[in-house]
């Protein structure tokens, strides 16, 4: 048997250390199976949806099908370290005002991926937002609400 | 009647295990606790549906769960207001078939219409019964009395009693009073209003628990390795590879059952990627491309006339014209976001599944009869999951975690891939639609046939059923002949000489289930198509001909608040632009299985010839389900219809070999994306006076038409084949008489 692998990265400020069986593992399983965090869901494995996605060093990243050993020593953060209810991120708090979701399980993705782009994108335009989340999958049909939410936080943000 | 000691200790074990479910978790049942606890499941008595504890705290015990629709938040506003206490104050456990009434599972719409009307008349009864107990109490008649905030008070303010106090921990044993008064809605605070979804925050903080998350102490994860063919036979197997993984465990076999199982999830996924598996060669489906001569040529099990007027076949003999046109729609994937996953515990004869089951009391009963179990043996406790939208593989999974727990004697957690959500759910099937219409000399329809294939078997009550079960060769639940849901096939319209028979087939290419409006989507797709082919061969408006055959005042008004919503203009059946993007618009109506909620949609599409792409650019809707509970929460209802299925008309197909489905994942079974999803104008027609309806799934009907008719309208293209994608709009517009 292979010996386990030390792995350290900050996760949401925190520093982690994991011991992993297998380096190549995604970070998706490191995160959800190793330290507990759930914000983000598996979804396809193969970075079509962005169900998983979370941040690194503040972009979005597809923890789904990231090797673990590929972060090592980097800063992550996920939809619980992005706000919390006392302190909500401006996205987080127009998901709410805009009621912008219906299962939800798409939702972490659209959030990160959409914090992601507004720190580099102050006001965009709805078109722009259509774009840079153009990856993002919802089978729900929630886009019409995820967009108004979007612009209402760009809004807030700028 | 109020006065059966609750058993709050019992009932608060029961209801506690809900909420520790996470992270630590509760133990499986014990053989004791197993068969019953003293809370009734009777639909019959309100202790059913609610509690009230010494503090006054309500519990709301639904059959009906949320999957993504808000009926969680809907369900609770409806128990809040009938019973007088505040949102805040009630606390809804659902779908859990040893705390919750069995109330049918939650699909066609029914939820609130049904659902909520039981859950509403036993919070009347509950509060009847509480202002009776007032007045003796109080020595006050009941006329005297009012409930508001939870408390039972006199109308002059010379005393109050509190829920708390009425009840005093006792079960709530009445029979549900059918005549029991309910609350004028003039006099809501709650239902009608927009109350902000109470699952909202936790998804968007990232701590809502979905049934992916649940977790028990020992459990084991596990991953299937399904057939490489459809039918296909497992030959042999060798997990020699899979031995090298740290943490693999073994893997689990009964007859073409194959999984993998190991201490932790990514194990199992290698396991399940290094395992070989020798299946043997089947190819029993039809070609792709010669699917609708398949369905054409399958057995017809039985004909239903659905819906009959006058003689329709004679008067098609004597119309002076006669149109006809044949409609098909393709197979669709439900296609969720998060596959599919369950958590089973099987212990000492008892199982407990936490699941994402439409159904989980149906469900219970399936997963007695494969393992032959008590069906009081059986716990299902409903946990959300990624929306479904039908049945999707989420009772397949949780049968999968069942037979592979069973085979461990561990708990065992379960969750598809990818490629096992899109090619083991089970489809919605392809259908076919033949209309034949007669129309007179003054051009009015002077007959109307239509015959719809479809497969039977989705549309029996006894389910689906389970890919375990298959799999294994195990028992399998419920008679062939179980009853079919009454799907309320036809035109909403006053024809003269009308006939739809429904031609019930039974084989599938692939097994089938119900996805959003089943059956009634594709009825009214080739209704409000054939429709508008009407109008355009006697050059009729189509919100004109559509108002000519309408003789429900509320339909009416519905398609007058919708002509005017949409700004719409007369036009005859010219198509208007012939440049390189054509512009259009279609209208469709219907009322949800002709006998509840009315939609009416206009579209409005451009179609670029060169590339012959569809884009929905908006869409019109006007919506009446009577009574309205939650209209923000109605709204995302209605755009979520809109979008979802403005992708099922252009874009979803399921693609498939003569052996198995090849559109496993997103790339090769693509949906709308951001940059193409419409904008949405909503008009809803709230009348609280009246029945409250579905809306889950009526406006769906009306999507794939209204495009179709836009695009008819723009070009001249009939398009009569769902999806519309390039090819099939490119033979359309090359059809099109110049």
């Amino acid at each position: 048997m292979a010996m386990a692998t030390t792995i350290k990265l900050t996760v949401n400020g925190k520093p982690q250390t994991l011991q992993v069986d297998d380096p190549s593992m995604p970070l998706l399983y490191a995160l959800r199976d190793e330290l507990g965090l759930h914000g983000f869901h598996f979804g396809c494995g193969l970075a079509q949806c962005g169900a998983c996605t979370v941040h690194y060093y503040g972009e979005a990243l597809r923890s789904c099908v990231m090797p673990v050993s590929a972060v090592a020593g980097a800063e992550i953060v996920t939809l619980e370290g992005l706000g919390t209810p006392d302190k909500p991120h401006p996205l987080q708090q127009a998901f709410i005002d805009e009621q912008a979701a219906q299962c939800g399980y798409c939702i972490n993705g659209m959030i990160m991926q959409a914090a992601a782009f507004l720190r580099t994108t102050k006001r965009p335009t709805e078109d722009q937002v259509r774009q840079a989340l153009a990856g993002n999958l919802c089978k729900c049909g929630t886009h019409v609400r995820i967009l108004r939410a979007v612009m209402r936080a760009a809004e807030k943000m700028a | 009647m109020l006065d059966t000691p609750l058993a709050r200790r019992v009932l608060l074990k029961a209801g506690g295990a809900l909420v520790v479910t996470f992270g630590f978790a509760p133990r499986a049942l014990d053989a004791q606790t197993a068969r019953s606890t003293d809370k009734t499941l009777s639909a019959d008595e309100v202790g059913g549906f609610i509690a009230i504890d010494g503090q006054g705290q309500v519990t709301l015990y639904s059959g009906k769960v949320e999957l993504g629709t808000g009926v969680f938040t809907a369900i609770t506003q409806i128990a809040a207001e009938e019973l007088s206490v505040p949102l805040a104050r009630v606390r809804t456990i659902q779908g859990d078939t040893q705390l919750t009434p069995d109330q049918g599972p939650t699909y066609a719409s029914l939820s609130i219409q049904n659902g909520g009307t039981q859950i509403r008349r036993a919070a009347a009864t509950a509060r009847e019964a509480l202002l009776d107990q007032a007045a003796g109490r109080l020595g006050v008649t009941k006329a005297e009395l009012v409930a508001r905030d939870g408390s039972v008070a006199v109308r002059d303010g010379s005393g109050s009693l509190s829920y708390a106090e009425l009840v005093g921990g006792r079960q709530l044993t009445m029979k549900m009073n059918l005549a029991a008064p309910l609350k004028d809605p003039k006099v809501y605070t709650i239902v009608g209003t927009a109350v902000p979804r109470l699952d909202i925050p936790a998804k968007v903080f990232g701590t809502f628990n979905f049934v992916h998350d649940v977790k028990l102490p020992g459990m084991l994860h596990a991953r299937m390795v399904h057939p490489g063919g459809a039918k296909a036979k497992l030959v042999s197997f060798s997990d020699a590879a899979c031995r090298k993984i740290p943490g693999y465990l073994r893997a689990v076999r009964q007859g073409d059952f194959l999984a993998v199982v190991a201490t932790n999830e990514w194990a199992a996924i290698r396991a399940s990627g290094v395992i070989v598996a020798k299946w043997s060669d089947w190819a029993g489906l039809p070609e792709q491309a010669q699917l609708f001569e398949y369905v054409r040529n399958s057995k017809v099990d039985r004909s239903d006339v659905f819906q009959s007027s006058g003689d329709s076949a004679e008067a098609l003999k004597r119309a002076g014209k006669t149109l006809q046109a044949t409609y098909q729609l393709a197979m669709n994937t439900h296609g969720s976001i998060g596959p599919s996953c369950a958590v089973a515990d099987f212990k000492k004869g008892q199982l407990t599944v936490w699941t994402p089951s439409q159904a989980s009391h149906l469900l219970r009963l399936q997963l007695a009869t494969m393992l032959q179990l008590k069906p009081e043996n059986v716990r299902c406790i409903y946990v959300e999951g990624a929306g479904c939208y039908g049945r999707n593989g989420s009772d397949d999974c949780s049968s999968e975690a069942a037979l592979i727990s069973k085979a461990m004697g561990k708990p065992v957690r379960l969750q598809w891939m990818r490629q096992d959500e899109h090619g083991w759910d089970p489809k919605g099937p392809p259908v076919l639609m033949d209309y034949r219409a007669g129309v007179d000399a003054e051009g009015h329809i002077a007959a109307w046939e239509s015959d719809i294939f479809m497969p039977e078997r989705p549309m029996r009550r006894s389910g689906v059923t389970l890919l375990a079960a298959e799999l294994a060769d195990l028992p399998k639940f419920g008679p062939p002949t179980a009853p079919l849901h009454n799907i309320g096939l036809g035109v909403p319209y006053s024809l003269p000489n009308n006939k739809l028979t429904a031609h019930w087939l039974v084989d599938t290419p692939l097994p089938a289930a119900w996805i959003r409006a089943p059956g009634r989507m594709q009825n009214t797709f080739g209704n409000e198509s054939f429709l508008d082919e009407i109008a355009a061969a006697t050059g009729v408006d189509p919100f004109e001909i559509r108002l000519r055959y309408l003789k429900d005042p509320r339909g009416l008004e519905l398609l007058e608040r919708l002509r005017q919503f949409a700004k719409w203009q007369p036009r005859g059946a010219t198509p208007r632009d012939g440049g390189p993007v054509a512009r259009g618009r279609g209208v469709s109506y219907c009322k949800y299985e002709l006998v509840r909620t009315y939609v009416g949609v206009v579209a409005d599409v451009t179609v670029e010839r060169k590339s012959s792409q569809i884009k929905v650019e908006r869409v019109w809707v006007v919506h009446d389900c009577g009574q309205i509970i939650n209209p923000d929460g109605l709204r995302n209802q209605i755009e979520g219809n809109v979008v979802q299925t403005v992708s099922r008309s252009l874009i979803e197909e399921l693609t498939f070999s003569r052996s198995a489905v090849t559109s496993l994942n997103w790339g090769s079974y693509p949906i709308l994306t951001f940059p193409n999803v419409p904008e949405v104008f909503i008009e809803l027609i709230d009348r609280p006076a009246e029945l409250l309806w579905g809306a889950g799934e009526p406006t769906t009907s009306v999507i794939p038409s209204a495009i179709a008719n836009a695009v008819f309208d723009a070009t001249g293209a009939r398009l009569r084949s769902v999806p519309f994608r390039p090819a099939t709009v490119l033979t359309a517009l090359a059809a099109v008489p110049r």
